[in-house]
């Protein structure tokens, strides 16, 4: 077998110490899982935040402490740390530092440096976001979405320092998700090896590939929305800020548009659902295809199904903002792109279940957490098509429909991938095994738990129970029955938090205790799985890099003695 | 086996809950029973799909678990079936986009006939201005605000003399009547929302933005602010009451015209407020953006 330059092992850097391994570490592997413990640390304190406002909604003032401002500051970290420290940081981060170069035969990214440096900016942006719990008047209580004015003006908890910590925060993510975005484009395109083109690359890869460059689109809307409104704050500018009043005093302000932070943050905010939403949609057709025994069903169509979606979602923005005081006409333009991705996206769904239709479905804990996926986006995808259609948004937007779908579609639909993948490629990244109770319990709580908090919430935003209220008070159109639903799911939700520790306790029992793991337990035919050693080392695969001759899906395939064929065995 | 069984128990639970969950819309008291039909459409159609895809999820579960000996059958692409199916999928969408972008084209179009009312937010209370006989709001500006003239009407703009200030946050409107509600902010976001209209607006402070309705049933209702506004958010609460013509005509009797407030001011912060006036004339924006 002829040897290429990737094959060329002496530029690697072979770290000696235990710090060069597993602390300034420029391998992959470890930095997947220095950004997964970290995402999955900071979504602990997300988790916490979201029990002490469900016990707050669910009964109000039982906790003392917890008063109007604190409430807000919950919902607002919970948000910020949900959507980008936890499932931006772990699907990126995580999964595509670790999935990319071993599904593409690639011995490393090919930045390494670079790579390292985006897990420790990261960190760094992680930090900064926790000591907004410590500055004072404690973290911004303004909403995920940190609408000025009222981000930095009085009135608004945590206005003065923040909203700082949080603007610098965001700021320094993104920088760390450029050098890691930068890493994910360039190995893809650069770094696979002989034989896998673009169109045999699994769909994990394609999610993560397509996302990435949503990524370093979209991430520096956010980056300038960040560093305007930290002047607006600290420069006294007026970007965001018109002529108006604080708290009865004329500010110094004039001539700012609140609209234009809104454009630039749903710029940003649109295609960041689906940069989230596209590496779950590729890992879960991978986990479906795997542990269901059938080729993914309409490869080709699923690949351009991605990238149409990553291409719309950047013309669907302003659907965020139907009711935002924008020129109304623009909603005619944005309902129609907003109601037309749904096209791709239910092909997608459609191509997930023709591959379950006349396969094999072995129903293990990363298969039901696939199909438990299928469920909740189906749910979520639905509902977000009312909010889409523009006028029937009207009524809903602001109230708590708004939050069922997104907690829906982009909260617990990629968690539950998220959770699938986990359990899928635990025995390649640890070399163990988990317990299968542990993991089928795990799924049926989280499952039907999470079914139970945000089912009836859908129902209480068509009642038209706002979203961000601390307290409904005495409300003459919500009945007594509200606050019972509200009880209803707070003990859901704390069911669902305990159960998480279900996750926990199998993860590190099995880290040390779990039955020694087959290189291939599931019979997967992607590269990662065919590596020399389980867990991989450094540089993935010894001596000579795999050659592919097919794509990732040769499953079942007629004929065939074995019942997949991994991509890397020569045509006989 | 039970997966199938509880997926297809869940389909049927969805709808279970639905026929028999307490929470639905509150009677609707405006016009906008084009939005409700929009909604009701979406609604059946993404039911719909959402029943027979994870029927079809329960099924496939069931059919093609693995059993000893099964085999997967290899089919890497079927396109006919995945062209129907986008047919299928954009007729589904269409049907729904049609009537919902019919519905916005009628929310976008303000009747000529429209009365005016203007809600003025701030946090976290809602006053009103109407504009008076002559039907026109004065303009209005933060500069011009002061502790007499909280709403900050031009002073020299003769349309604004004979607006009528609404300093409580009781707004009472006409029924049968077409109104246009432009909507002010003097510090921070606001949404003026009222669930049995089902219409709403942001308030956004530098610009006027507005929506409209005709309320059809007489009654009282709640005014809730729908965009987070700070510590208070929850509590900014207002009240509209929807009553025929005679009895609005009473109340509207009974509010002091910008001239009136005017009179009742010191010389003091007369002359303050005329000072701010003539400070630089720069048009209020009016519209949106």
């Amino acid at each position: 077998m002829a040897t290429t330059i990737a094959d060329d092992l002496r530029p690697m850097h072979h770290p000696r110490s235990w710090i060069g391994k597993y602390v300034w570490s420029q391998d992959h592997k470890v930095i997947a899982i220095q950004y997964g413990l970290t995402a999955i640390s900071i979504g602990l304190v997300a988790l916490v935040l979201s029990v002490l406002m469900r016990l707050q909604l669910g009964f109000p003032g039982a906790v003392p402490a917890i008063q109007p401002d604190n409430y807000l500051q919950f919902v607002s970290m919970h948000g910020m740390i949900m959507v980008v420290y936890l499932l931006t940081a772990l699907l990126l981060g995580g999964f595509g530092n670790y999935l990319i170069p071993l599904m593409i035969g690639a011995r490393d990214m090919v930045f390494p440096f670079v790579n390292m440096l985006s897990y420790w900016f990261y960190l760094l942006s992680v930090l900064i976001l926790v000591t907004g719990f410590f500055v004072p008047g404690g973290p911004t209580g303004a909403g995920w979405t940190l609408y000025p004015p009222q981000a930095i003006s009085e009135g608004t908890p945590g206005h003065q320092w923040g909203i700082v910590t949080m603007l610098v925060s965001l700021a320094v993510f993104v920088v760390a998700f450029t050098m890691g975005g930068l890493n994910y484009v360039t190995t893809v395109l650069q770094a696979r090896t002989k034989g896998m083109t673009l169109m045999r690359m699994p769909l994990s890869v394609w999610g993560i590939f397509i996302a990435s460059i949503m990524g370093l689109l979209a991430f520096p809307a956010l980056f300038v929305a960040a560093i305007m409104m930290l002047l607006d704050h600290l420069a006294g500018t007026s970007f965001f800020m018109p002529a108006m009043q604080s708290m009865g005093q004329t500010t110094a302000t004039v001539g700012g548009s609140p609209i234009l932070f809104q454009h630039l943050f749903w710029f940003f905010g649109h295609p960041e659902v689906y940069i989230v939403a596209l590496p779950a949609f590729g890992i879960v057709s991978d986990l479906i295809s795997v542990h269901a025994r059938r080729n993914i069903f309409g490869y080709r169509m699923m690949v351009w199904a991605i990238i149409i979606i990553g291409g719309l979602s950047f013309v669907v923005w302003a659907h965020h903002m139907y009711v935002s005081g924008m020129n109304p006409y623009f909603g005619f333009f944005f309902a129609v792109s907003t109601l037309v991705i749904a096209i791709p996206t239910a092909i997608k769904v459609y191509n997930w279940l023709l591959t379950l239709w006349r396969g094999d479905i072995h129903l293990r804990v990363p298969m039901l957490f696939a199909i438990g996926f299928i469920f909740t986006f189906i749910h979520g995808g639905l509902t977000g098509l009312f909010l889409g259609n523009v006028s029937v948004d009207v009524p809903l937007s602001d109230t708590f429909f708004v939050v069922a779908h997104f907690h829906m579609v982009m909260g617990v639909s990629p968690i539950l991938v998220i959770f699938g993948a986990i359990y899928h490629w635990y025995p390649k990244i640890t070399g163990r095994m988990w317990n299968d109770m542990l993991g089928k319990m795990h799924f049926w709580i989280t499952f039907l738990g999470v079914y139970a908090i945000f089912l009836p919430m859908h129902y209480l935003g068509i009642l038209g129970v706002p979203r961000r209220y601390f307290a409904l008070g005495e409300t003459a159109f919500i009945p007594p029955s509200v606050h019972l639903a509200n009880q209803a799911i707070t003990v859901a939700a704390l069911v669902v938090f305990t159960a998480q520790s279900l996750f926990f306790i199998n993860m590190i029992w099995s880290l040390f205790r779990g039955a020694k793991a087959d290189p291939n337990p599931w019979g997967a035919a992607s590269l990662e799985w065919q590596t020399p050693d389980t867990p991989p080392h450094h540089g993935n695969w010894g001596p000579h890099l795999p050659t592919v001759y097919r794509w990732a899906y040769d499953y079942n395939v007629p004929g065939a003695p074995r019942d997949f064929i991994p991509q890397d065995e020569p045509p006989s | 086996m039970p997966v199938a069984i509880i997926i297809a128990a869940l389909v049927l639970g969805s709808i279970a809950f639905h026929v028999f969950s307490p929470w639905w819309q509150t009677p609707l008291a405006s016009n906008w029973g084009s939005i409700d039909s929009a909604l009701h459409i979406t609604l059946w159609i993404c039911a719909a799909a959402f029943v027979s895809l994870n029927l079809f999820l329960a099924y496939v579960v069931m059919r093609y678990r693995h059993r000893p000996g099964n085999r997967a059958h290899y089919e890497p692409e079927n396109p006919r079936l995945e062209k129907r199916l986008i047919v299928w999928t954009a007729i589904g969408i269409a049907g729904m986009l049609a009537p919902g972008l019919a519905a916005w084209s009628k929310y976008v179009t303000v009747p000529k006939s429209a009365g005016i009312v203007e809600a003025v937010g701030q946090q976290w209370q809602w006053t009103f201005r109407l504009p008076g006989p002559d039907g026109v709001l004065g303009t209005a500006a933060v500069k011009y605000m002061t502790p007499d003239n909280p709403l900050g009407i031009n002073p020299s703009d003769p349309f604004g003399r004979d607006d009528l200030l609404v300093e409580s946050s009781e707004l009472h409107l006409p029924v049968g009547k077409p109104v246009k509600m432009m909507l002010r902010s003097k510090d921070v976001l606001h949404d003026f929302y009222v669930p049995e209209f089902r219409a709403k607006m942001d308030l956004v402070p530098g610009i006027s933005t507005y929506f409209w309705l005709t309320p059809t049933t007489p009654g009282r209702y709640e005014i809730l602010c729908a965009e987070l506004c700070g510590t208070g958010h929850h509590a900014m609460r207002g009240t509209v009451i929807v009553e025929g013509a005679k009895a609005y005509h009473q109340w509207l009797a009974q509010q002091t015209s910008f001239t009136q407030r005017l009179a009742l001011m010191g010389p003091a912060s007369l002359s303050t407020l005329l000072a701010s006036a003539n400070a630089c004339t720069v048009p209020t924006s009016r519209g949106s953006l």
